[in-house]
């Protein structure tokens, strides 16, 4: 294929996605955004205030990086495990399949659709956000940079995840018991300072504790974590993802009798 | 004579070890109408799957155009449109953004895509449809929408799989008018189908595939005289108590008013006729009992067993 047509292809992907999830928005946009308000008024709002700060931060504001983050995790994941199931499914992924987009292009097209679902509700639940806090930006190149990385990197994981998936519920066993404890425990409410030497050090495997930091760093300017070590594990793991994913598509896994 | 696909050795088991392709062979020229027929299971869309890139092959070669799939499979791709046997696209999308999507994936610009869109979809009758659901079109119509969508890229070789199962007697003639029309106008095409007379009307070369192997692959005119028998039905008027004198052999009586009876190619069927006026037997209404593809098989089942 021709430069030009791998760039048709993979806009042509592209825009189906962002078409598929801005029409099932009910879905897929605003339950992120309810359930994130609730925790901004919940913590923001009657609770935060009794907990009082946390590294030098008022709670909410110290609790909303995480929430962002957590949220475009969420979503850029659900997104890709689920479309591409479904593709998958309803044997839709077939029509790729036989035309000449190279692999890659088909990675990465759903690749970017989930990374735009994911920043699409971190957009809004950052303007919601600024309804409870002062939300302050510290260094947004670092802010931007981890968030869409964050993205890509749970796109690809979702991708996996719609690879090896064979029935619907499939798409929802590891956002549940991976995702989301992996999340509440990488530091979205608390600082891991305030834990025992022990679970610091376990926390220290927790690959989201990392983005969360980094994240959160690009906000207010504190983390617990080397910003360097940050970027390092989310590249390193968004590389392996998107090799394995490469392969498994070239040889057909899941998708090719 | 350049081949538009030449297939040769290709073999396919399936991770359950079943041995779907036993090493067939084919070759279909450029420009043929071709019909690949064969009974459930017989290995048809399996072959269909590794042509198109959907089912990974266990040995053999594939060529399209003289290119190999394992070598240039993009390039083999865009001069290949499938139909396949089962509906595959989104039931979420419209009918328009279905074929567009289609003809995004093989790079084609949008303005040309959006002049195909609306030739294929209105020549194949869907484009009042073509913002509805498709989810909400008939089960024709779900065919001619993914005849539409493998034109988007206008393939030289179009294969389809079944493409008239399930259509109606009038839609189905429409659709043999339409893919006549675009094989003059140059498209190879070859088609799988249970029904005889669809191959016996459109194509010109015929391929059997038997249990993973090709049985049989000549001309459609060749093939069809070696139909040796066919079963009729005969409804009487009167009813019969026993089979009459003449009837020993080919003849049943199956019912009061209902006679069966053999007929080779070279019996024909005045001499049926002759033998019924001279027994005053006076027949109401008379038509085909069995499946004539269904007995062709048969028929070569039995050469093969007396060869
Ligand atoms: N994914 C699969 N895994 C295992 N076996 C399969 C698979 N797909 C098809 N088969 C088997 O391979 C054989 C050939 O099937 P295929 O679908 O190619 O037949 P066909 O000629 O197209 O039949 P039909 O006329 O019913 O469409 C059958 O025995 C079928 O059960
Ligand atoms: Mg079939």
């Amino acid at each position: 294929m021709s430069a030009e047509s791998v760039r048709i292809a993979y806009f042509t992907i592209v825009t189906k996605e962002v078409t598929r999830f801005l029409r099932i928005w009910q879905q897929t946009l605003l339950p992120p955004v309810i359930t994130t308000s609730l925790y901004f008024v919940i913590f923001g709002n009657l609770i935060g205030p009794r907990i009082g700060d946390m590294e030098g931060f008022r709670y909410i504001d110290f609790i909303v990086p995480g929430l962002i983050l957590m949220a475009v995790i969420t979503n850029s994941y659900a997104n890709v495990s689920s479309s591409f199931f479904s593709a998958k499914f309803q044997r839709s992924i077939e029509e790729i399949q036989v035309s000449p987009t190279p692999e890659w292009v088909i990675l990465l097209g759903y690749v970017t659709g989930g990374m735009a679902r994911g920043l699409l509700v971190g957009v809004v639940v950052s303007v919601v956000a600024m309804l409870f806090s002062g939300l302050t930006v510290h260094s947004f190149p670092v802010m931007l940079s981890v968030i869409l990385l964050t993205a890509m990197l749970f796109a690809l994981g979702g991708f996996l995840n719609g690879l090896f998936a064979r029935k619907f519920d499939d798409v929802s066993i590891v956002p549940t018991f991976i995702l989301t404890p992996l999340t509440y425990l990488g530091g979205v409410f608390y600082s891991i300072n305030l834990l025992p030497p022990f679970w610091q050090a376990v926390s220290h495997g927790n690959p989201i504790l990392y983005m969360i930091n980094g994240f959160r760093y690009g906000f207010l300017g504190i983390s617990d974590i080397d910003l360097g070590l940050s970027y390092a594990i989310i590249i390193a793991f968004a590389v392996a993802l998107f090799w394995i994913n490469l392969r498994l598509l070239k040889t057909g896994y899941g998708i090719r009798t | 004579m350049t081949h538009a696909l030449s297939v040769e050795n290709l073999e396919k088991k399936y991770a359950n070890g079943l041995l779907a392709l036993k090493g067939i062979s084919l070759a279909v020229e450029e420009g043929d109408f071709f019909a690949l027929l064969g009974r459930n299971g017989a290995g048809k869309s399996t072959a269909i799957g590794i042509i198109c890139g959907l089912v990974n092959k266990t040995a053999g070669s594939v060529r399209i155009f003289d290119v190999d799939i394992d070598e240039d499979f993009p390039r083999a791709r865009s001069l290949l449109g499938v139909v396949p046997q089962e509906f595959n696209f989104s039931v979420f999308e419209t009918p328009l953004q279905i074929v567009m999507n289609q003809a995004g994936y093989y790079g084609i610009p949008r303005r040309v895509a959006e002049e195909r869109a609306e030739r294929y979809l209105a020549q194949l009758d869907l484009w009042d449809k073509r913002n509805g659901v498709s989810r909400e079109l008939s089960g024709g119509m779900k065919r001619r929408l993914m005849i539409a969508r493998a034109l988007m890229h206008e393939p030289r070789l179009l294969i389809l799989d079944e493409p008239t199962a399930g259509v109606d007697i009038e839609i189905r003639r429409s659709m043999w008018e339409f893919l006549r029309r675009i094989n003059e106008q140059g498209t190879s095409i070859i088609l799988t189908t249970h029904y005889l007379e669809e191959a016996e009307s459109l194509c010109r070369n015929i391929a059997i595939i038997e249990a993973g192997e090709v049985v049989e692959n000549t001309s459609t005119r060749q093939l069809l005289s070696t139909l040796q028998r066919e079963v009729y039905i005969l409804d009487l008027e009167d009813p019969l108590t026993e089979l009459p004198e003449f009837g020993r052999g080919r003849w049943r009586l199956t019912g009061p008013t209902t006679l069966e009876v053999d007929i080779s190619r070279e019996q024909g069927l005045n001499g049926v006729f002759r033998q019924l006026n001279a027994n005053a037997i006076r027949v109401q209404s008379m038509r085909n009992k069995s499946n004539r593809l269904e007995q062709l098989f048969l028929d070569r089942v039995d050469r093969r067993g007396t060869e």
